[in-house]
């Protein structure tokens, strides 16, 4: 089947692909930054036993006190990782 | 606009994997409102659930970019991680039982078929000039005025109906006949 777009039907394709909201693009961009903090903390934990306790037994606490601030994204992959 | 604006998918991907910063936002960038639009319009889900897969594909995109056999193919690959998602999404709600794209009404793979479509589209946007692509946006996509697109581009609001109808025009000899 061929059929020629009219400036209608290319309106109606042109409205349904929207900027996500600036938040969500702004998060996904900072993936690798974000990546990169949570290998240096697991990286951190697995050298430093008492590091890795104080994670287990409060994470964000423990984090905090270290001076990180990381996503709740990035935090359940470090609880994921501390656990495996 | 970055240079790696102008990349292919495939070149883009490589580029991700080299770790480029530049490559990872045009990324983003690039599908963000594909992935936006499954999601929502695809799925029909909320803003909290469509944010949940939004981050989810794309850490799953970051995490997994190796694994990926056809750097050209990374449309398809994260449009299959968007629905998986979306379905993961559908069937915690207990919407479905099933968590297969069976389960999708008429209506629901209607609107997936015009999301692809709407893909198609904006490609052939992106080889039209700068202030077609600028101009088709901010009207179709981000739904603003004729008086807010005359002030922001710093153009005579008179002829703001005329330039869409120009560069609808171009859009539609880009595209050619649809089949």
């Amino acid at each position: 089947m061929t059929r020629i777009y009219d400036e209608e039907r290319l309106g109606v394709l042109l409205r349904i692909l929207r900027p996500a909201p600036v938040g969500w693009v702004r998060a996904a961009q900072e993936l690798p930054a974000a990546h990169r903090t949570l290998d240096e903390i697991v990286a951190r934990a697995e050298a430093d036993l008492a590091f890795r306790n104080a994670l287990l037994a409060d994470l964000e606490t423990a984090l905090a006190a270290e001076g990180y601030e990381p996503h709740r994204r990035v935090l359940d992959e470090i609880r994921e990782r501390l656990t495996d | 606009m970055s240079k790696a604006a102008g990349l292919t998918d495939a070149e883009l991907v490589r580029l991700c994997r080299a770790g480029d910063p530049d490559g990872w936002n045009e990324l983003v960038e690039r599908f963000s409102r594909y992935v936006y639009a499954i999601a929502v319009r695809g799925f029909r889900l909320g803003d909290e659930e469509a944010e949940d897969v939004f981050q989810d594909v794309f850490t799953r995109v970051y995490t997994r970019l190796d694994t990926l056999r056809d750097d050209s193919a990374v449309r398809p690959w994260i449009a299959q991680l968007t629905r998986r998602r979306c379905l993961d999404v559908l069937a915690s709600r207990g919407r479905e039982t099933a968590v297969e794209e069976e389960v999708l009404t008429h209506e629901e793979t209607a609107d997936l078929g015009e999301v692809e479509e709407a893909f198609a589209v904006r490609e052939a946007l992106a080889g039209l000039s700068d202030t077609c692509q600028d101009i088709l946006d901010r009207f179709f996509a981000r739904d603003q005025s004729y008086k807010t697109i005359a002030d922001e581009l710093e153009i005579p609001p008179g002829t703001i109906a005329s330039r869409i109808a120009r560069c609808l025009g171009r859009l539609k000899d880009a595209l050619g006949p649809e089949t």
